[in-house]
């Protein structure tokens, strides 16, 4: 079998990935070794060439002229877009117009500079930011930069130069390029350019060349421009042979780790790892090691590590944080399931005391790491910010402080009263139990101060010469060391078993928290519920405001619920809620994006897709920069995102069974109503008929017998087109109950006063309880019910039909029974579903309508309503009407008789 | 009632149902006239002033509701409207409206011809001192005496209880809607309040019905108002 042949799945996503990156737009980045050397002119030629000989739409999106000639006269001809004016610190400058731009949308759009910062209140911080977004639309973008731009060759350029350059761009966003332009100029070429003022304005040309055009800073950084280009060109031809399947590229696929941490040095590392990867070609991780007992991480080192690592996801490494007590062991265990081949760690700058006693981070790493090559790296020498990271320490309380001081006193006095002078050993045992007291129960302070005391109270008490803190035998001091160092090594184990309590306990409070979420948002039922009870539980457990955004059917997202006083200028915010939403990325406060806004949306992603943005208000607006939280809001918000994608299956499943049900419902319709409209027309037509034809040769009591076969089948047609008539309405909602208070009685009276034709010969017992409430209920609908009720008793039923009812606590049951052979169990629910028949030997039967009519009415109420056999045979049908609030008063007294009398 | 007989005026588009009518009423001794549109049915009652007006609400040109708003702005012949909804708030304002009484299709000819009886026994007695006595099966009220005996025995009636049952007297056989009622019992400001009525309704059903549940003569109109039936 050949193995140069590329494997399906990965030919498979090299066409999706193809198919991607022809939808969004593409990258074509001018790049060159410094300023000057003629970028931005080559991307207006070219620009000029794609207008000219493609017939493409190209708009320059911005352009910086420097004020050179030749550069100006080429953007003659070609569409500009206007500049959005921006008031920063009162002085008004041009931005390039994003919006515009994305509305615009042409085919080719040319924005300069790419490395540039956007004056704060735009939408991204950085220009390349904006041509992500663009490129995300579907626009071809040209852009021009400049090597010492790179994220990844920024330290290296500093170096060489002594210049920071603090306007940098991702090495991702280079790989993205569809094509990269080297624009080159020999360094000698250049300085005569500057020198002819054609890069800058004369005054700035002079003092550009002192500094950063010295031409051995020129040299240097073309070749970086050229490497970093060939190297560009070199991974180019890797794809395009593993692409044809030429052979295969390498043998075992590299894989970096770095070792990340809150270090300013990090950065440093982070960088050499990406230069290394790209070199090797190699998928990089950058992993940091949360210690388990680390709960008080001071917040400027939070940050830092969350710099860091941002960093290096920027640079395109898969960031992972891992937790353990040991960071070598959890990096080496990552390490060995992730096949990784190297390892960069940074070298301790500081060789710390405990490091000559103790094998260090860097050793140990290198002791065991097996196969795994581990690179050591040099921390930069003179970093700006100093290492030291005061541990914030408590301040002891004053009740400590009097512990400290009582506990010596209270062991002299012990030590005084049961040895003596003569046992030392036990007056020390004494002390040292004292000492262990303080130091397990209120730290290393209290403790030092314990000892101290203590040693004072030792030598001035019980060691010769007593009442005086001299010393008199070497024996002595060996006791005080001893009693410092078990004062020292109790206390801080007793931190150390502190801290990991409280870490154990913070990390158990967000395992509650988030099992508490997920049991509420299990519980929830319903779209809206769930996005309450997911609002009102981040509320509480991220203490702040929330709202959560859904999409509409038109794509637009709105707040489909938000705490009271959650970005309460909502629109602007909003529109943030509708970036995120089309972008999949977070944005506002804290984020890279919009970060003047108010608060922080992220969107809630699950398995099937974005389907909604949240919105955090937090307090302080910057809390989730720190690790521990940004993870537990992750956290949440994926939970969140699953309950959302939940309640939206859901629904679509209902949806989809309710669209069966109705469609199973319209075909038993229209069998059922052919069948019994049929029937009833056919006798009417039948009988009419033979009237109209041989009326001749009929009796008088044929005749008769004929025409009653009419009325009676009308009749029977009329209900039915009743019934189908009232259901419709039913179920489209067009019948409003209308609730009024009336004595059941009243009800009753009136059915049995409709079905009076058909209630003959039956006999109706009627038991209503006297002092039964005044019930609410819309007279016509009941009245139906009852109708219903007493036709199927009167057709299935036999013997006296009973009608009752019964008072319970919040609701009045009413009845009607009969005697006649009963439901059939198994039907007892069936019955109420529509066109249902319980097959019967009489015949008589009706659409099935009926009682899905006296549910539909009866579940309207809020009641319920079932059957029941009957005791001693027969059928019960039950239906409850709730009685809420109270029934009128009946305020409406009576005149005196008197008083009626005389005005009558 | 007349001395020649009745002369009704039938406003109705459809042919079946005029046929039928026709049939039935000719053949019980009435005279009629027809009209298919609102409009011939307005010119024909003013031309020919019929005794009694049988008017469908659905009409091709004009709705029967507003038929039936013009006929009262000059006549006073009562107008029975024949209704296919059976929409309780159809019949409501029809009744507001000014019609006598109203019968839903599909009917019997018994029933109809029942509420041409009373509504011309209505019209007749109209301007004529009212009959001091009303019976119906068991039950006799001397208006004059305010007496009231079931079966032979006096029933106390409270004041509210027989101004009630006057009420429905005045318009025995009719439908008389709950805000009718209520203006004519409580007076014009408790119109709304119906449980009152439903409430002193079961006291009188219970005081002159032998079964309360199953009333012979106090019935009820479902969502309309009630009627009190004067021929059993």
């Amino acid at each position: 079998m050949s193995t140069a042949r590329p494997n399906p799945d990965e030919l498979l996503r090299r066409i999706s990935e193809e198919t991607e990156r022809q939808k969004r737009g593409k990258l074509t980045l001018f790049f060159g070794a410094a300023p000057g050397v003629g970028k931005t002119y080559a991307m207006l030629e070219a620009a000029r060439a794609e207008l000219a000989h493609e017939q493409r739409d190209v708009l320059v999106g911005v352009v910086e002229t420097h004020g050179r000639f030749e550069t100006r006269a080429l953007v003659h001809g070609l569409d500009l877009l206007p500049q959005r004016k921006v008031t920063y610190c009162g002085v008004e400058i041009e931005e390039f117009d994003l919006d515009a731009a994305l509305t615009r949308h042409p085919q080719v759009l040319l924005v300069d500079e790419l490395a540039h910062t956007n004056a704060e209140g735009s939408r991204h911080p950085k220009r390349w930011q904006d041509v992500e977004e663009l490129l995300d639309a579907g626009i071809d973008v040209f852009s021009t930069m400049n090597v010492q731009h790179v994220e990844s060759l920024n330290d290296v350029i500093a170096k060489i130069t002594g210049v920071l350059v603090r306007e940098t761009v991702p090495d991702s966003m280079l790989e993205k390029a569809h094509e990269i332009k080297l624009v080159d100029l020999p360094p000698d070429d250049l300085i005569e350019r500057l020198r002819e003022g054609k890069v800058y304005v004369p005054a700035q040309a002079q003092r550009a060349i002192e500094n950063f055009f010295r031409k051995g800073n020129l040299i240097a950084l073309r070749e970086l421009a050229l490497r970093h280009t060939a190297e560009r060109v070199e991974a180019q031809m890797q794809e395009y042979r593993e692409a044809q399947g030429i052979e295969q590229t390498w043998a075992v696929a590299e894989q970096i780790l770095v070792a990340v941490s809150p270090s300013p040095y990090s950065p440093h590392l982070v960088r050499a790892a990406r230069r290394m990867a790209a070199a090797l070609h190699a998928r990089w991780y950058a992993v940091y090691v949360e210690p388990i007992s680390a709960i008080q991480v001071p917040k400027a080192a939070q940050q830092r590590l969350a710099q860091n690592l941002r960093l290096a996801e920027q640079l395109g490494a898969e960031v992972t944080t891992l937790s353990g007590e040991n960071a070598t062991d959890e990096i080496l265990r990552f390490a060995r399931e992730r096949n990784i081949t190297k390892i960069i760690v940074g070298k301790p700058v500081v060789t710390r005391l405990r490091d000559r006693f103790r094998t260090s981070f860097v050793d140990h790493m290198v002791r065991q790491s097996g196969d795994i090559d581990v690179y050591v790296t040099a921390g930069d020498p003179a970093p700006e910010e100093s290492l030291p990271e005061p541990q914030p320490r408590r301040v002891p309380q004053i009740s400590s402080w009097g512990a400290a001081a009582a506990v010596p006193l209270l062991s002299t006095a012990v030590a005084w009263l049961l040895f003596g002078r003569d046992q030392l050993a036990d007056v020390v045992m004494t002390y040292l139990l004292g000492i262990m007291i303080v130091a397990s129960r209120f730290g290393l302070g209290a403790s030092v101060v314990t000892v101290l005391l203590s040693v004072a109270a030792v030598d001035f008490i019980f060691i010769p010469p007593y009442m005086t803190f001299a010393i008199s035998d070497f024996r002595h001091a060996v006791t005080f060391v001893v009693m410092f160092s078990v004062a020292i090594v109790i206390s801080g184990l007793t931190q150390r078993v502190k801290n990991q309590a409280a870490a154990a306990r913070q990390r158990e409070q967000r395992t509650a928290a988030l099992y508490e979420l997920s049991r509420e948002l299990v519980a929830a039922q319903g779209s809206r519920r769930v996005i309450e009870t997911a609002t009102h539980q981040l509320e509480k457990l991220l203490n702040g405001k929330v709202a959560i955004f859904t999409p509409s059917a038109s794509g637009t997202v709105s707040r489909a619920y938000a705490s009271p006083g959650f970005a309460e200028a909502s629109g602007r915010e909003d529109s943030i809620a509708q970036w995120v939403w089309a972008n999949r990325q977070e944005a506002g406060v804290g984020t890279t994006t919009l970060p003047g806004a108010t608060a922080l949306y992220v969107p809630l992603m699950a398995s099937g897709g974005i389907v909604g943005v949240l919105g955090l208000n937090a307090d302080p607006p910057d809390r989730f920069r720190a690790l521990d939280q940004r993870r537990l809001l992750d956290a949440f918000a994926t939970q969140v995102a699953v309950a959302v994608e939940r309640t939206g299956l859901a629904d679509q499943t209902e949806k989809a069974r309710r669209e069966v049900e109705k469609e199973q419902l319209r075909s038993s319709l229209l069998s059922s109503v052919s069948h019994d409209l049929r029937t009833p027309l056919a006798v009417i037509t039948g009988s009419a008929s033979t009237l109209l034809q041989s009326s001749t040769r009929l009796d008088a009591a044929m005749r008769r017998d004929l025409m009653n076969t009419i009325l009676e089948e009308a009749e029977r047609l009329n209900r039915l087109i009743r019934n189908l008539l009232d259901m419709t309405r039913l179920d489209s909602g067009a019948i409003r109950v209308r609730k009024e208070w009336l004595p059941l009685e009243e009800v009753v009276g009136a059915a049995l006063h409709r079905l009076d034709a058909q209630l003959t010969g039956r006999e109706v017992e009627v038991e209503l309880p006297a002092d039964l409430p005044l019930v609410s209920c819309d007279p016509v609908l009941i009245e139906q019910t009852l109708i219903n009720l007493l036709e199927n008793a009167v057709k299935y039923g036999a013997g006296p039909i009973k009608i009752g009812a019964t008072s319970v606590p919040g609701e009045v049951m009413v009845e009607v029974a009969d005697r006649g052979p009963g439901v059939p169990m198994d039907q007892a629910t069936r019955i109420f579903e529509k066109f249902h028949r319980v097959a019967h030997e009489g015949g008589t039967s009706g659409v099935g309508l009926g009682l899905s009519i006296c549910r539909a009415i009866v579940s309207a109420h809020g009641g319920r309503i079932w059957v029941q056999d009957r005791e001693g045979g027969g059928a019960r049908f039950r239906f409850t009407l709730p009685v809420t609030g109270e029934a009128p008063p009946l305020e409406l007294s009576e005149p005196p008789p008197d008083l009626a009398e005389s005005s009558a | 009632m007349s001395q020649t007989n009745p002369l009704i005026l039938l406003i109705e588009d459809e042919v079946q149902m005029r046929r039928f009518l026709r049939a039935s009423l000719v053949s019980n001794g009435y005279q009629l006239i027809e009209a298919e549109t609102g409009q011939d049915g307005l010119a024909q009652a003013a031309a020919r002033a019929p005794d009694l007006i049988l008017l469908d609400l659905g009409l091709p040109d004009l709705d029967g509701l507003a038929v039936t708003e013009q006929l009262r702005q000059w006549a006073s012949m009562p107008i029975i409207v024949i209704s296919a909804r059976d929409r309780e708030e159809h019949k409501i304002k029809a009744l507001d409206a000014g019609a006598d009484d109203f019968i839903t299709k599909p009917f019997g000819v018994g029933e109809l011809l029942a509420r041409i009886r009373v509504a011309l026994r209505h019209a007749a007695t109209l301007g004529a001192t009212a009959s001091t006595q009303f019976s119906v099966g068991d039950l006799m009220v001397d208006l004059g005496r305010r007496q009231v005996t079931v079966r032979g025995q006096e029933v106390h009636l409270t004041p509210i209880e027989y101004k009630l049952l006057t009420t429905l007297i005045k318009h025995a056989g009719q439908v008389v809607t709950h805000r009718q009622l209520l203006r004519e019992v409580w007076g014009p400001n408790s119109s709304d309040q119906t449980q009152y009525l439903r409430v002193y309704m079961g006291q009188l059903r219970h005081k002159l019905e032998q079964n309360p549940s199953r009333p012979a003569y106090l019935v009820t109109e479902p969502g309309v108002g009630y009627r009190l039936r004067d021929e059993r």
